[in-house]
Parts: structure tokens; sequence; C-alpha cells
């Protein structure tokens, strides 16, 4: 038999159902392949001995045909989910020595259905960051490399780890997060699907808060079928977030059917931006073509305030997250550097606590929340927020979903870009969708020039998670991607 | 709209972060070459458009007020750097 970590998380279940290996087996291979990719410094902590407990709990449960929807399979858990008794740290450095006491909503729920943890992934350091090099735990390497080239790429960020190790099947799936695209971008890097939901469809609940109007959860799995089988384990209703919604979880899967015959697509033409790569904007035109053949319409749409997300959203996201990174104060928990007097303890634990980037984006939102800025800053931003949200509004009358690429380049390479801006520009296709809390799926449609995935990026409806899904699903049978990274590792 | 070196001293005390003086020339132009991105912003009318305040539109969900959970005294101070009889330690603040 193959390894079983080639497996989807579709066929590992067909597997463990058929009795032609346990979760035993299955966590061992994953045990080993992680131990054998430590060089891509995805994993932050690794648990292996919580992992075959937990398989052996399964392999009770499914000889007794019981079992829940994730049953015996192996996830990787990115660091910002709150996870009982196991190394939460979101990659920082304040968060020394975290241990919850607690599991977040998220992980409860897939542990709920049977999943296995193989310990917690990498990050940028409290989800700040498009490449993955903030992590106080050192940079996520890419499993993929240009075209005849030893040179080593980032994964994307802030879910850089979740990304490489589903990418290097180091884990059946993962955990992610997306405050501004990172569950699709690190996904668009390394081949994988990332879907973040709408928000208020997953739990925030025991997930380290960045910017909380835009943080959502989401998974990334190797195919359009594993996010469905992830999501509809991660989403719930829960008490526990007020923002989290009375919808019951639909049965994702099931709107997998392969027909979008009739259904309308929207293109729209301010994505086209300067500059874009010619590989990328000829994906995106054969991603619509094989919708078009399949039976769907493609309809020019326009919304007109795409250029003004991002730089909103660099004062929404900051604000929020200086607010919310207030409580890292050495006092409740984490790291302590002893000072003077308490504010001075304050001041030393947070500067040696927090990296650079996050303390750039503290120093940001502080500067926007400060009296006699909040209105020129911050009000300006959630106003200019509420017209991004309208034209996505318009738009739903003609259009049921719309069609864009996911990211403005392949990856690159770490060092490769310095500049803060330059940076925050890796969202630009992402971040709308963040400012108007709608659900958004970026999956791989084809290669670069010099050999690197490149993807496409479907955005729904509110809590039309479904239609993502279905789309998704025909281009990702449409397009054939079937690239794998080299295991050089 | 930009920062001098007084005023990133000002937001790095407001964010109780301690910067060293050797290191606010260098914060200066990078909080300065974000905040001029930004000024992008001025170039969109917004006369008369309300701020956003939730992107979902849905009544505020209300618990049920009863104590639903309490008694963890233990588990609430299990992470804490410093604490004594459950109660958490910090320097002097009163004298």
């Amino acid at each position: 038999m193959s390894k079983l970590t080639e497996l989807t998380i579709a066929a590992a279940r067909e597997g463990l159902r058929a009795k032609s290996f346990t979760a035993t087996e299955l966590t061992k291979d994953y045990i080993e392949a992680v131990e054998k990719a430590r060089i891509l410094n995805a994993f932050v902590h690794e648990t292996p001995d919580l992992a075959l407990e937990m398989a052996k709990a399964s392999d009770e449960r499914l000889a007794k045909g019981d079992g829940g929807a994730l049953e015996g399979i192996p996830l990787g858990i990115k660091d910002l989910f709150a996870t009982k008794g196991v190394h939460t740290q979101a990659c920082s450095h304040i968060l020394d020595g975290f241990k919850p006491t607690y599991n977040s909503t998220v992980t409860q729920n897939l542990f709920d259905d049977g999943a296995v943890m193989l310990g917690k992934l990498n990050m940028d350091e409290f989800a700040m960051g498009s490449s993955n090099e903030t992590s106080y735990y050192g940079n996520v390497i890419n499993p993929w490399r240009r075209e005849g080239s030893n040179a080593a790429l980032v994964p994307g960020g802030s879910s850089g780890g979740s990304a490489s190790a589903v990418a290097a099947h180091i884990c059946a799936g993962a955990t992610a997060t997306d405050t501004g695209g990172s569950i699709r971008q690190p996904a668009a890097f390394t081949g994988t699907v990332g879907i973040k939901p709408t928000y208020g469809r997953v739990s925030r609940w025991g997930v380290v808060a960045f910017a909380s109007s835009l943080d959502q959860a989401g998974p990334i799995a190797r195919d359009v079928r594993d996010s469905a089988i992830m999501l509809g384990s991660m989403a719930s209703v829960d008490d526990k977030d007020t923002t989290c919604v009375d919808r019951p979880v639909p049965d994702y899967e099931a709107a997998l059917t392969g027909d979008i015959r009739g259904l309308r697509v929207g293109i729209p033409r301010e994505y086209r931006v300067e500059g874009m790569p010619a590989d990328i904007d000829a994906l995106w035109t054969s991603g619509a073509e094989m919708l078009k053949a399949r039976g769907a319409e493609i309809v020019d749409v326009s919304l007109p305030h795409t250029k003004y997300a991002l730089p909103a959203y660099y004062i929404v996201a900051p604000a929020e997250a200086s607010s919310n990174l207030a409580r890292y104060d050495g006092v409740r928990y984490g790291l302590r550097v002893e000072g003077d007097d308490i504010t001075d303890m304050y001041e030393k634990t947070r500067a040696e606590g927090f990296g650079a980037e996050v303390k750039r984006r503290i120093m940001i939102g502080t500067y926007v929340l400060s009296a006699g800025y909040y209105d020129a800053y911050y009000v300006k931003a959630q106003q200019i927020r509420t017209l991004i949200k309208k034209d996505f509004d318009d738009a739903w009358s003609d259009v049921d979903v719309m069609l864009t690429p996911a990211t403005p380049s392949a990856a690159f390479a770490p060092g490769e870009i310095t500049d803060p801006v330059q940076m925050y520009l890796n969202d630009i296709f992402t971040v709308t969708v963040n400012m108007a809390g709608l659900p958004g799926i970026a999956l791989p449609a084809g290669l670069s020039h010099d050999g690197l995935p490149l993807a496409l990026q479907l955005i729904g409806r509110p809590f039309d998670e479904e239609t993502l899904f279905r789309t998704a699903h025909v281009i990702e049978q449409d397009a054939g991607f079937t690239a794998r990274p080299q295991a050089w590792w | 709209m930009s920062v001098d070196q007084t005023t990133v001293r000002r937001i790095a005390k407001l964010a109780r972060i301690k910067v060293s003086e050797d290191a606010v020339p260098a914060l200066e132009g990078e909080l300065n070459a974000i905040l001029e991105w930004i000024e992008m912003l001025n170039e969109v009318d917004t006369k008369g458009v309300q701020p956003m305040t939730a992107v979902v539109e849905t009544a505020m969900k209300k618990r049920d007020d009863v104590v639903n959970k309490g008694g963890i005294p233990d588990d609430i101070m299990a992470n804490a750097p410093a604490s004594e009889d459950h109660f958490f330690m910090v320097p002097k603040v009163v004298e």
C-alpha cells in the first residue's frame, strides 16, 4: 500500500470505516512525516503522545461502528487556537509558557468529531504578516521551490505553518484564521485550498484575538471536498461568541454537485490591477472560461471602492489590535519583565514580548484611536467599510458569486519584501472580503512560468459557502491541478 | 497627517511599549510611510455615510442572566507569572 499520508481526508475516512487501516497506523505515519519535515519549521510544538492517545480512542469508537465526521483524522492546529494544556502562544514571545485550561470552540468541535491533533502550527506573530517571517519561532519554509532552483520561498501568512504542513502532506488538514487574507494567501502560495467563511459562521471563542470585527477561522486542506468536511466540523452555533450566528450548519459536502448551470459569475473589473503578472491574468481568464463551459454566465461587475479597502483595513485592524493586545501586560499570563514600578514593568514586558511588526501595528492603532484623530481615521475607515459592503450588496443583484485572482503574485523569497506597505499589498485581492464580512475561497488552478502554484478566489454572498464549494469544485475538476512539490526535505 | 518624534514617544507611552531613544527616528519613518499611504482615503467623499458597526445585520444575542460557569480560580490563576492565594501579584501601586 502507498503511504497513508497520501490520502485525502475523504479517502482516509473511507479507509478507516472500511477497516483497511487503523487511526493509530495513520497517525504513526503522520508523526513520522512531521519528524522528517522539521526543516520546514511548520510545527512549533509537536504532540505525538497526545496524538497516539487520541488515535487509540478513535480506533475504539471505529471498532464499535461509531465515530464522528473526522474520526481518526490527524490535523495540525494553528498556534492561535486555545488547546487545553498544550502550547498556545500565537507564536509570540509575550505568551511564553501559556497553556490554556480550556479548548477553543473550534478545537473542541474538531475533537468532538474525532479529529487527532498532531501539534501546533507556526504562524506570523499574532497573525500579523503575509510571509510567516514575523513568528517568534522563526520563518516557515514553503515546500514549493521555483523550477530548477533550491532557493527557499515563503509559504505566505499568517497561516504559513498550516499551509506549508498541508502542502507537504505532514497533516491531513489544518485549522487557520483569516483577518485580511491569512487563510487564502498562504493557501494560494502553497497549492492548497483555503476558505474564509462568512463573519459569524465560526465561533471566535478561544481564538487569540487580533482584529475582532474581521477575524474568522477556517480550514486549509488539500482539496475542495476536504475543506467542506473540515468547515462542517469547525462551524457551529456558539453562545460563547455573541457574533457567532444562530444558523444551522449546512451539509457542505452535499453542495459538491458539479452542476453550476445558470450560475451568474461576476468578474469585478477593479481587480485587474496595473502590473498584474501575465500568468495570473491568463489564469483568471481561463477560470472564467471553465465556468462558462459548464453553463455559467459570466457578468462584468464593478466594485468601485476596491482600492480603498486595504488602506482602510490598515486603520481598522491595527485599531482593534491595539485594544485587543492591551491585555498582554505581564500580570495574568505569559512573559513578565520586572521593572522599577508597575508602568515600567508593563512597558518593558511589552517591549521585549512583542516583535517589530506587532509593535508597529499597536502604535498605528494607538495613534488612530487617540484623542483628536479618531474621527479623521477610525470613523472615516468605518464609513469606507460601509461603502465597500454596499458595492458588494449592489453587485449581488446581478451575480451569485465572483471570480478573482487570489494574490497579485506567486510565492516570493524570504527577505525579498522589507517595506511594510509593499508587504501589505499581498492582501489586495483578499482584504475586501474581510471588510465586507463575506466568505471567500482560494484554490490552486495553475502554475506560474517558473513552476509555482497560482490560485483563483471565489467570493460569495453572506452565508452562501455552499455556492463557493460547488463552484470551486467545478474549477478543481476542470483545472486538473495535480502538481506537487518535490519532497526535498 | 504625519507624526514627529515627540508624537512617536507619546504613542509609545500610550501603548505602554518602551521605545529606546535611538529607535525613535526609524519608527517615525515607518509610521509616516504607513500614514502617508492611508492618506489615499481622503479622495473618498464620505459625507452622510454611516460608519459600519457590524458586517452581518443580526440582533445582538443575549444570554440568560445566570451563573453558568464559575468556581475555577485555580484555572484562572494557572498561567499567572506571579500569584498568591488566588491574587495576581504586581509591583506596589499605592504608597
